[in-house]
């Protein structure tokens, strides 16, 4: 085999007066770069192989490991930097698109930063969360432009099915495949138990998740697989998956080696067979199809549950989501530029779509402008770090916001972005029962609940500061936000003042 | 008069409504006597009064009370007028020199009907909607005009000064009503517009309000996407609106109106035990979670048939109501109240949330409706 | 009483128990320095049998009726009848192994060279959580 020219990317430090050869390093590697030799006991790195991952920093017991990004290699160039040259060397050698997995690292403007939210002085008090209740309950589905009412007074007006969350946070499509069951166990055990939902991807729902059924939102997906009738009425929400932000516009490819035993029977494919999503739907080429692929789920669960439509957010988001929601879509998901996946070609993850904010903001305006904003919920996907993040595209017009990378951070996820290979040495994307193990369901679920509920503590915190005591008071409200660095163009997209106006 | 500013600006404020239910009419005495009691509650940058029952013999037409900044502008809305609606009469309004009172705009009042010929192929046909659009777009379009009110039968008076002053300027000694409502306003800024001051109205809907909504973004959007764009920033503005579209074109009932508004918590709602009404509050929420007004507030509404008062969920603003002889008393404090007639027979503090409504008598209301 | 327990499935082999084991019964304070004395290294107490990807720790499980103080020939091996933990007791151990036959869970160690046990749990955290129980990184040990 020729030398491999890809430059290496980390640099393995092993500090040697703390390393006392104990071997926790080499076990915990799934990459093959911490060695052990057989014959002295004494451990070694192959910092080729290395991807970054800091699970043997995180385990090893002294303190004597460090994993850390190379400096740019050779001479400088602004241009023909390390990263774009590992990149060709890498195609180079394997002929292949580039993979990758997790959202777009690129620097992009991250709109969320450049937002600030608004607190009450004097003119209006601020609202003591430890005081007075605080609402974070959130309801998704179509709601009814008024209520009528019969000569007694009693209503008429029936309101379509709803999601009724506690916490406006979702845990966003992720398929059971793509991840392990011990993370959908977790992500699933732990919406139920904080009052939320989580999604089950493209994937089918297994059999140990059933029992969450009601807090599930099952996906069909172009490639359909594991859509069953049971799968359908098990479900609090059936979401159309049209795209996904890391990936808008192309299919869905979950490598043979993923599909073990369980995979198929979830999935309804052959053990060890490549799954592949289509890119569009073969039964949807046009509005009036995605019209008929909805109102064919709301037959087939009874209109009971509230349809979704996911899209990626892309340059004529607007009119898609507008069609989506006249479509009759219960609630319109959208997914940005940043948004995570288990697998995308790096080229469409980094270059394809536009940002969540940009997107909200222009989707948001035009629903209102059109006077149906109310006829769908609005879910936003992509990128979601923080509670501030969440609170700001509330602020911008957002029902909700789904959460993936950053419940997968919870859950042990180092972003090293090797999704697609199938060992993640965290337990999270892996069908390998020796990663799988890592992930400790009991704690993953403690995890996630912990997560949701800092979050609705900051949330409640800065309601009350803004002088709320309910989100229904700032979904929409861009008074409550003003920008700074933005051109007015951007701006004026988001609908908000610079910060001093 | 100062230009129109473009951004929101928070204030404090006093109101006070009299109302007498049988619709007997009087004069402005009693409100400016109630508005004197507070005036640690204003600045002298806005005050005003709506009174209604004041134009019998022209109760028939809207009357549009106009705010011109200039003669132009005043001459801008006489040419645009006729192609939009018919005006059966239309006069200055009279005022008087007042030593605090300066820089008043062109003031003017129209008598106007709408055109049979203007509701052909409208739906639905009523001209109340197509009134609505007229002033929205005079509001925003007819540069340099402003409609202050437009209801049937009653006015809005205000402007940049302390209520006494105000009350003298438009000389309103002179009108006899059966409701007047005042409002004394403590803006957080420097420069007085004319038409900020309160209250605000849309058609026979005209609010006082004291408070600042943190919802207001929420609230905004929510009007402005079912027709009402919102040209003032103002609360008051959005919650005249909101009585107009929820009361008049969602036909809810004051009540219902009120509770969209300020609807229960879920804590309370989840644990009401009357499953009908429980259900109703759901509903109520889920529907108007964008007319739901958070923050601090009182509000004193007045429309044809009489007035109501309600307050926030959390009750940061006050507002008391009381009841003497045939007239219901609504103000930001109770002394303001005794200042007109003395001991009230009744009184109370209005609960967070729960609206009063004081309304005329039926038969009057009738009476009131043929003597025209 | 207490007793550690393992659950097999979330075992993931990384062997930490067997380290803190040993760092806890070294006397040393920090684990680089008990590492360092190579001499007096001890031997841990808890094992973790490993194959494929089934792992899990095994130590001392403390039986009621432990086989080991019955067999035991020199009174070396006790079982206190407060606390119920199995106690060794090195100065009277005379290597004769019997105990080690008689544990059906390998909880016992040997030292080959001595002669004599070695090692063997004495559920170290008595007072609190046991070594190796509380440096589990996913709770495949606990203590209940
Ligand atoms: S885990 Fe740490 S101490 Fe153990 S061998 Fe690896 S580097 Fe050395
Ligand atoms: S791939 Fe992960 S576990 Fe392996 S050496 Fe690198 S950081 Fe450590
Ligand atoms: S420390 Fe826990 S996970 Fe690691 S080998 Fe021991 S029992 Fe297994």
């Amino acid at each position: 085999m020729p030398l491999s020219l890809i430059p290496a990317e980390f640099n393995v430090q092993r500090d040697a007066d703390l390393c006392i050869e104990c071997g926790v390093c080499t076990r915990q590697c799934a990459h093959g770069c911490q060695n052990i030799d057989p014959e002295d006991g004494s451990v070694s790195s192959d910092e080729k192989l290395c991807v970054g991952c800091q699970r043997c920093v995180t385990l090893c017991p002294t303190g004597a490991l460090q994993v850390v990004q190379r400096a740019e290699q050779g001479r400088y160039h602004a241009v023909w930097n390390t990263g774009a040259r590992r990149a060709i060397a890498r195609q180079a050698e394997s002929g292949g698109m580039l993979l990758t997995g997790m959202g777009a690292d690129k620097p992009f403007p991250l709109y969320w930063d450049r937002l600030f939210l608004n607190a009450s002085q004097v003119t209006n008090p601020s609202i003591d969360p430890l005081r007075e209740p605080m609402e974070l309950r959130t309801f998704l589905g179509a709601k009814p432009d008024k209520i009528e009412f019969d000569q007694q007074g009693k209503p008429l007006t029936k309101l379509s099915p709803q999601l009724e969350l506690e916490i406006p946070v979702i845990f966003s499509a992720m398929s059971y495949g793509s991840i392990s069951l011990s993370a959908a166990m977790s992500l699933a055990r732990a919406a139920a138990e904080s009052g939320t939902y989580f999604n089950t991807g493209e994937g089918g729902l297994h059999r140990s998740l059933a029992q969450y059924g009601s807090n599930a939102i099952v996906q069909v997906a172009s490639g359909r697989f594991g859509v069953t009738p049971a799968y359908l009425e098990n479900s609090a929400a059936v979401e159309i998956k049209i795209g996904q932000g890391a990936k808008p516009g192309i299919g869905g490819h979950l490598p043979g080696e993923k599909v073990s035993a369980d995979v198929s029977a979830t999935r309804m494919i052959p053990q060890g067979a490549d799954a592949i999503s289509p890119a569009p739907h073969h039964d949807i080429y046009s509005i009036e199809d995605l019209k008929q692929l909805i109102y064919a789920l709301k037959e087939a669960t009874g209109y009971s549950k509230p349809i979704s439509v996911k899209i990626a957010a892309v340059h004529n988001v607007v009119p898609i989501a507008s069609g989506a929601v006249r479509a009759g879509a219960d609630i319109v998901a959208m997914d940005g530029v940043r948004g995570g996946s288990g697998a995308t070609p790096t080229m469409i993850r980094d270059n394809v779509g536009i940002p969540i904010e940009l997107a909200l903001g222009a989707v948001d305006a035009q629903l209102r402008k059109d006077g149906i904003r109310h006829r769908a919920s609005l879910v936003v996907a992509g990128g979601f770090r923080n509670s501030a993040d969440v609170m700001k595209a509330i602020a911008l017009g957002a029902d909700a916001v789904y959460i993936g990378t950053a419940a997968l951070i919870g859950l042990g996820c180092h972003m090293c972005q090797k999704c697609y290979t199938g060992k993640c040495t965290w337990g999270i994307a892996t069908q390998d029962p020796y990663l799988t193990k890592r992930l400790n369901p009991e704690i993953g679920v403690r995890r996630l609940k912990n997560l949701l509920r800092a979050w609705g503590l900051e949330m409640k915190e800065m309601l009350g500061g803004m002088g709320m005591n309910s989100i229904d008071s700032l979904r929409g409200n861009r008074e409550m936000l003003r920008g700074i660095d933005m051109t007015e163009q951007e701006l004026e997209i988001l609908g908000v003042l610079p910060a001093g106006r | 008069m100062h230009r129109l500013p473009d951004f929101k600006i928070p204030a404090a404020c006093g109101t006070a409504g009299i109302l007498d239910r049988t619709g007997r009419r009087f004069n402005s005495e009693d409100v400016v006597r109630a508005m004197s009691v507070m005036r640690e509650r204003g600045n002298g940058l806005g005050a005003g009064f709506v009174v209604y029952g004041i134009y019998p013999e022209h109760a028939e037409e809207y009357a549009l009370h106009i705010m011109a900044m200039d003669q132009a502008g005043l001459d801008r809305l006489r040419e645009y007028l006729p192609t939009a609606l018919e005006v059966v009469h239309d006069e200055e309004i009279p005022t008087r020199p007042t030593p605090t009172i300066h820089d008043e705009p062109v003031l003017w009042r129209f008598f106007v009907r709408v055109p049979e010929k203007r509701l052909v192929g409208v739906e639905p046909r009523d001209e109340r909607d197509y009134l609505v659009s007229t002033i929205m777009f005079i509001n925003q379009e007819v540069e340099g005009a402003y409609v202050a009110s437009s209801g049937k039968n009653m006015g809005v008076f205000k402007g940049v000064g302390y209520p006494e002053p105000i009350a003298e300027f438009y000389r309103l000694e002179e009108y006899l009503g059966h409701l007047w409502v005042s409002h004394t306003r403590f803006p957080t800024n420097t420069g007085g517009w004319w038409g900020g001051a309160h209250p605000f109205d849309v058609l026979e809907w005209s609010i006082v309000h004291n408070g600042e909504l943190s919802s207001y973004g929420v609230n905004k959007r929510y009007v402005e996407s079912n027709g009402y764009p919102c040209t003032l920033f103002t609360d008051s503005e959005v919650i005249s609106y909101m009585f107009d579209l929820l009361c008049r074109r969602h036909k809810l009932s004051i009540e219902m109106a009120c509770l969209a508004m300020a609807c229960p918590e879920w804590e309370d709602i989840d644990r009401e035990p009357d499953l009908t009404r429980k259900h109703l509050l759901t509903l109520m929420r889920q529907t108007y979670a964008g007319a739901l007004l958070n923050g601090p507030f009182a509000v004193i509404a007045g429309y044809d048939g009489g007035m109501v008062g309600f307050c926030d969920r959390l009750k940061l603003r006050p507002l008391a109501a009381a009841i003497k002889g045939d007239r219901s008393y609504l103000a930001s404090e109770e002394a303001a109240i005794w200042a007109v007639d003395g001991e009230p027979e009744e009184s109370w503090p209005i609960d967070a949330g729960k609206p009063v409504v004081f309304t005329l008598e039926e038969e009057k209301v009738a009476s009131l409706a043929h003597s025209c | 009483m207490k007793r550690i327990y393992t659950k097999e499935e979330y075992c993931i082999g990384c062997r930490l128990c067997e380290i803190y084991c040993i760092f806890e019964h070294s006397g040393h304070q920090t684990l680089v320095k008990a590492f360092r004395d190579e001499e007096n290294l001890p031997e841990p107490a808890v094992m973790v049998e490993e194959e494929g990807p089934i792992s899990f720790a095994l130590q001392c499980r403390h039986c009621e009726d432990a086989p080991c103080v019955a067999a035991c020939i020199a009174g070396a091996m006790t079982r206190d009848p407060e606390t119920g933990v199995v106690h060794h007791d090195a100065e009277k151990c005379v290597g004769c192994w019997s105990c080690v036959m008689m544990c059906p869970f390998g909880g016992i160690h040997i030292d080959l060279e001595e002669g004599k046990v070695v090692s063997k749990c004495d559920l170290c955290g008595e007072e609190g959580i046991p070594a190796c129980v509380l440096h589990c990184p996913n709770e495949a040990l606990v203590y209940e």
